[in-house]
């Protein structure tokens, strides 16, 4: 009974393997050390120094539900006249759970117009995003939105 | 081979918003995967993006692993005379691409 188990075993385990590295699904064994609400804090912090960051003016547009965190459309806007002399500077994208709690630094003018830039972005896991922007005025106005994530992005195995 | 796909209005009228779209075609490895025998995959990523329309930044971005590959970035300029946008990304081990697009201010 024993004789006839153990090979049957080590096969399954050599298919279960197998097709571990084949898929393309994440089966990670290896995890890197991931961002943290407090590494999060602290990469804002390098941001806006000691300055108050108050709630509002800053719109976040991304998925509440993502299926693949590969790439994730993500577009953040700003109420802003974008005058000479009222006008977004830069707006920060930081992340909780993602290695890295930077996710993107974009500088805007007065010339820009209309305070709203777009890209496409990785999630690891589910979790929430902040996006800051700073104002020609020295004011930092922030929004944040919660993703859920099914397929992560960032840690699998590569062949 | 990278390549970029660059997306400018050919023509606007003088103060239109208008919207400018890139896209660069890079694999923007994270440096956080590992192969299946456990080892590190090293970073390679683009790290700036920058506009500059006739010579004078008018964008600039910071990009981390974050972004996903092919980066793509837009955003908003308004159209005040005719002339030429500059696209530049730099990145790892010493990547640098340019692009660039006119603009016909009427």
């Amino acid at each position: 009974m024993r004789k006839r188990l153990a090979p049957t075993r080590r096969r399954f385990l050599g298919l279960a393997g197998s097709a571990a590295t084949i898929s393309v699904i994440p089966i990670v064994s290896l995890h890197p050390a991931e961002a943290t609400p407090e590494t999060m804090a602290a990469a804002i912090r390098t941001v806006v120094g000691g300055a108050v960051v108050q709630t509002g003016k800053v719109k976040l547009d991304i998925p509440p539900l993502v299926e693949n965190g590969n790439t994730v459309p993500m577009t953040v806007s700003v109420t802003s006249p974008m005058s000479a002399d009222d006008y977004v500077k830069s707006i920060h994208v930081f992340n909780e759970k993602n290695p890295q709690p930077n996710m993107g630094n974009f500088y805007l003018g007065p010339k820009a117009g209309r305070a709203q830039i777009s890209t496409r972005v990785r999630l690891a896991d589910s979790q929430k995003i902040i996006a800051i922007a700073r104002l020609s005025d020295g004011s930092f106005w922030s929004v944040s939105a919660d993703v859920v994530v099914t397929l992560a992005a960032c840690t699998e195995e590569v062949m | 081979m990278a390549s970029a796909l660059i997306n400018v209005p050919k023509k606007a009228k003088r103060g239109d918003i208008i919207e400018i779209k890139t896209l660069m075609s890079h694999i923007m490895e994270t440096g956080y995967r590992h192969t299946a025998s456990g080892q590190l995959v090293p970073r390679d990523i683009i790290t700036s993006f920058a506009c500059r329309f006739n010579g004078a930044e008018i964008f600039r971005a910071d990009l981390f692993p974050a972004i996903a590959a092919n980066p793509f970035v837009s955003f908003f300029t308004v159209a005040t005379e005719s002339g030429k946008f500059d696209f530049e990304w730099i990145g790892d081990n010493g990547f640098t691409e340019t692009a660039s697009a006119t603009i016909a201010v009427e």
